[in-house]
């Protein structure tokens, strides 16, 4: 199996006594988008935090079940989840840039993953601000803050900085729902030029928008994984009632 | 942070070799666990050395220097140098108690005045200039505070009420001062954090402003009001110059609000640096700072129990 | 209409205790300032305290002061930053923590009174330092300590918890994390609360007496080796700070001009203490607008 494919089997989340995720079991292929979709309190965006293991901070949470990624179960107590990080990317609904200079945003990560020369580290500091479609907009002021931009650059911004540290996932947790339109249309567009190179999984509020960007999508209700089928067919050709209520707009 | 190799280097770059790099951050890791356990534990260390040295020098005079605890607690004469030397410290806990309780009675219906003020009365001008002003209260240096009373109130009273000025009143006046701030800042949170529907529910069946603080706002807050209260009496008991300066230090029980008197804080102040360590007359000034570390304990622990009635 | 006037009459009162408070803090600060002010000058700050004639400075105590506070600072930030990052980041909610909070707690109540006793005991005569610097400095930690770890905690915790998930995503460990993106972050607060803190610390006297001392050498401020026993750098001589000698002269002064020597040191320690609140406010103001490069 390629790397930048990975799957889930029967992955539950509890919150205390709360069982937040249900038994999920799911296939991300390599190289595609994958959109999460369903009410809130769903459990769309858990079973998202739990990919990376970022539900780990949460006081009180647990987690069951296996992620396999690149041929190890995270979920194992064994596994080193820092090192594991770094290959999956993760990006905010609001955007989180850190308190430093847009150059020091995109390198901050390589540099601490060892990378000291600083021609190497610009190298990779142009790259990413490229293929997030920055590096026009910030070129000139690559050492003022991050913290400077726009709503959409900043978000643009975080792209860039986990890409920095080359990961083969990415995960987005509704990645656009506070950014205007225009930001929101140019988000869409990265996010087809970066799926050539990664995995993405997307949580979404935005049913045109999960139609728009995804090769496959995921409702999920109560906890429960109701359906997961190729976007297309998904969109026009539901299995269950519940999906086809939801993606019409008759609840949620 | 960490000083590069050129090994770390050239394995990053080619994305190999991540055994070695585990092997970075875990001990990264496990370095600054190290130091915040160790910073913890010194102050774990710290609060026990506090209480096992001064508790051990200052259980001497029961223990094995023939003082008995009775004749210290309710002794009237402290005379160390005596024949028999006498350790009634009698009157130092009766100047501490009553400085500290006479400056809580003086400041708190104060601070509650100024609380009330900020949150219900004028929040805007409260928040930009009183609160900022008792904030600066709380910063002046407890000397300071000494120095005005010694220059301001001991010779106003001197010259309005008999006696010589200097004496419990003087002292209990300058340290409401000092503790103004503490009980006004805990009183105010408190009245902040109330919630909005509590006081509109009053407004709304016709009370007015004063009905409703007087018989829903005071009453809600009162555990809250009381935490702050504790905390302003544990400040005024532990305050030892500024007493110091304006209380005159007579060792005796005075008879009137006007009268020389001394407390606790004063007496170690005044007579620590002039005896030799390991006498009993040092040693019982020790069990005086004993008494002091107690009252720390127990003000804690008041202030702990109302908290937990706060929560509830 | 009785409850109206009611009413009425208790809205006056608390204006009037209003009133009262800023009054006396106006009342306060106004004294010192006029009383002290007249007796600053540059002879006055710079020159050697007289014991028994008039026209005594305060220049060496002044810089005890500030000497004291930059060593006590340079102990305390290390302790109360890594004590703060465990109370915010490493305790679990368990008993353990519920009795380090009480050890702030309690540490945070003690008298300043008997935590100089406690350095008087334990740093001066076990340690064997001696009436100096650095005991006052080891003192003025212990009392200053707790109100570090607070200020760190409170400060971390208000952290947004994005960045440091935007941290660990970057699979970088837990301490990394903390140290280099959310202690940044918390870096204004943490200033602002140290200045304050400052502030505190350089007003102390009771936790001085008895452990840097009531006096100190004449000092050469020519002789900068801190190994000398009368250079000014030295750690281990003892030194009379500015409010240990307003205490002195109070209590026991000899001087003719005592008490405008007094007024015009309390003047310059508000002085001081007013300084270090004002600038806590600006430079907390003006750090964040750098860091965060808000206008």
């Amino acid at each position: 199996m390629s790397e930048h494919a990975f799957y889930t089997k029967d992955l539950s989340v509890y919150y205390g006594e709360k069982h937040a995720v249900k038994k999920i079991s799911m296939d991300f292929p390599d190289r595609q988008v994958v959109a999460l979709i369903g009410p809130s309190g769903c459990g769309k965006s858990t079973f998202l935090r739990s990919l990376n293991r970022m539900n780990d901070l949460i006081p009180g949470a647990r987690i069951e079940g296996e992620v396999w990624i690149g041929g190890e179960n995270i979920c194992d107590p064994g596994t080193d989840v820092v090192r594991l990080r770094q290959k999956i990317g993760m990006v905010w609904q609001r955007p989180n840039p850190f308190h430093k200079s847009i150059y020091e945003n995109v390198a901050f990560g390589p540099r601490y993953h060892g990378i000291r020369n600083k021609k190497e580290l610009d190298r990779i500091v142009e790259e990413c601000l490229r293929k997030t479609a920055l590096w026009d907009e910030v070129k000139d002021r690559l050492h003022q803050s991050g913290l400077a931009l726009s709503g959409g650059q900043q978000q643009r911004l975080c792209i860039a900085r986990s890409l920095a540290v080359r990961p083969s996932i990415l995960l987005m947790d509704e990645p656009a729902s506070a950014l205007d339109p225009v930001s929101t249309a140019k988000i869409e567009e990265l996010i087809a030029e970066l799926k050539k190179e990664y995995t993405i999984v997307i949580v979404t509020h935005n049913m045109q928008q999960a139609a728009r960007i995804s090769d496959k999508t995921a409702f999920f209700f109560l906890g429960d994984l109701i359906e997961y089928d190729d976007t297309n067919r998904m969109f026009t050709n539901p299995s269950r009632k519940s999906t086809d209520d939801y993606i019409s707009g008759r609840f949620g | 942070m960490n000083i590069p190799t050129s090994n770390v280097q050239s394995s990053a770059e080619s994305g190999a070799k991540p055994r070695e790099r585990k092997q970075r951050h875990v001990a990264e890791e496990i370095r600054g666990k190290i130091y915040v356990y160790f910073c913890v534990l010194l102050m774990i260390v710290t609060i026990f050395s506090i209480v096992y040295f001064i508790a051990s020098r200052g259980l001497a005079p029961f223990v094995s220097q023939g003082v008995a605890l009775k004749d210290m607690l309710l002794g009237l004469k402290w005379k160390p140098e005596g024949e028999p030397p006498l350790f009634g410290a009698l009157p130092f806990l009766f100047g501490s108690f009553a400085t500290s309780l006479f400056a809580a009675i003086i400041a708190a219906p104060l601070a509650f005045c100024a609380s009330i003020y900020m949150t219900e009365i004028m929040p805007k001008f409260g928040k930009t200039v009183l609160q900022p002003a008792i904030e600066l209260l709380a910063g002046i240096p407890s000397v300071v505070y000494g120095f005005v009373g010694l220059s301001v109130i001991v010779p106003f009273l001197r010259d309005t009420f008999p006696g010589q000025g200097v004496g419990v009143l003087a002292g209990a006046l300058v340290l409401s001062i000092m503790i103004l701030p503490t009980i006004t800042t805990i009183a105010t949170d408190s009245l902040r954090s109330l919630p909005n529907g509590l006081k509109e529910g009053s407004y709304a069946l016709g009370a007015t402003r004063w009905q409703t603080i007087s018989r829903i706002i005071l009453p809600t807050t009162l555990p809250s009001l009381l935490t702050g209260v504790v905390l302003g009496i544990a400040r005024a008991f532990g305050e030892a110059l500024a007493v110091q300066m304006v209380i005159g230090n007579a060792p005796h029980i005075p008879h009137s609000l006007f009268e020389s008197a001394t407390t606790l804080t004063s007496i170690i102040t005044l007579e620590m640096g002039n005896t030799t360590s390991g006498s009993l007359h040092n040693n019982a000034l020790w069990s005086l700072a004993l008494i002091l570390l107690m009252m720390t304990f127990l003000f804690v622990f008041v202030v702990r129990m109302l908290e937990r009635r706060v929560k509830r | 209409m009785r409850a109206k006037t009611v009413d009425r009459i208790a809205t006056g009162v608390i204006i009037a205790v209003a009133v009262l408070i800023m009054a006396v803090l106006a009342g306060l600060l106004g004294f010192l300032l006029v009383r002290g002010v007249r007796h600053i000058d540059f002879h006055f700050l710079t020159s050697f305290p007289q014991a028994i004639k008039e026209g005594g400075g305060i220049g060496p105590q002044l810089f005890n002061s500030l000497f004291l506070l930059v060593l006590t600072m340079i102990i305390t930030i290390p302790l109360g930053l890594g004590a703060g990052i465990y109370m915010s980041e490493y305790a679990k909610p368990n008993r353990l923590t519920g009795f380090i909070r009480l050890v702030v707690e309690v540490l945070s109540s003690f008298p300043s009174i008997v935590v100089g006793l406690f350095g008087l005991l334990v740093i001066v005569n076990t340690f064997n330092l001696g009436y100096s610097l650095l005991s006052g400095a080891l003192a003025l930690t212990v009392f200053n300590l707790p109100m570090m770890v607070r200020l760190t905690e409170q400060s971390l915790r208000s952290v947004p918890r994005e960045q440091k998930e935007a941290g660990l995503a970057l699979g970088m460990s837990r301490w990394k994390t903390i140290t280099s993106v959310m202690l940044p972050v918390a870096l204004p607060s943490i200033v602002t609360g140290s200045i304050l803190a400052a502030g505190r610390v350089f007003g102390e006297a009771a936790a001085l007496l008895f452990t840097a001392g009531m006096s100190s050498p004449r000092l050469d401020f020519t002789d900068w080796n801190p190994l000398h026993p009368t250079s000014p750098l030295n750690p281990l001589r003892p030194a009379e700070t500015l409010a240990v000698h307003i205490w002195k002269i109070n209590s026991e002064g000899l001087a003719p001009d005592a008490p405008e020597i007094a007024a015009g040191a309390s003047a310059v320690l508000v002085i001081m203490v007013l300084l270090f609140n004002l600038g806590a406010r600006w430079f907390g103001r003006a750090l964040y607008r750098k860091l965060t490069a808000s206008k």
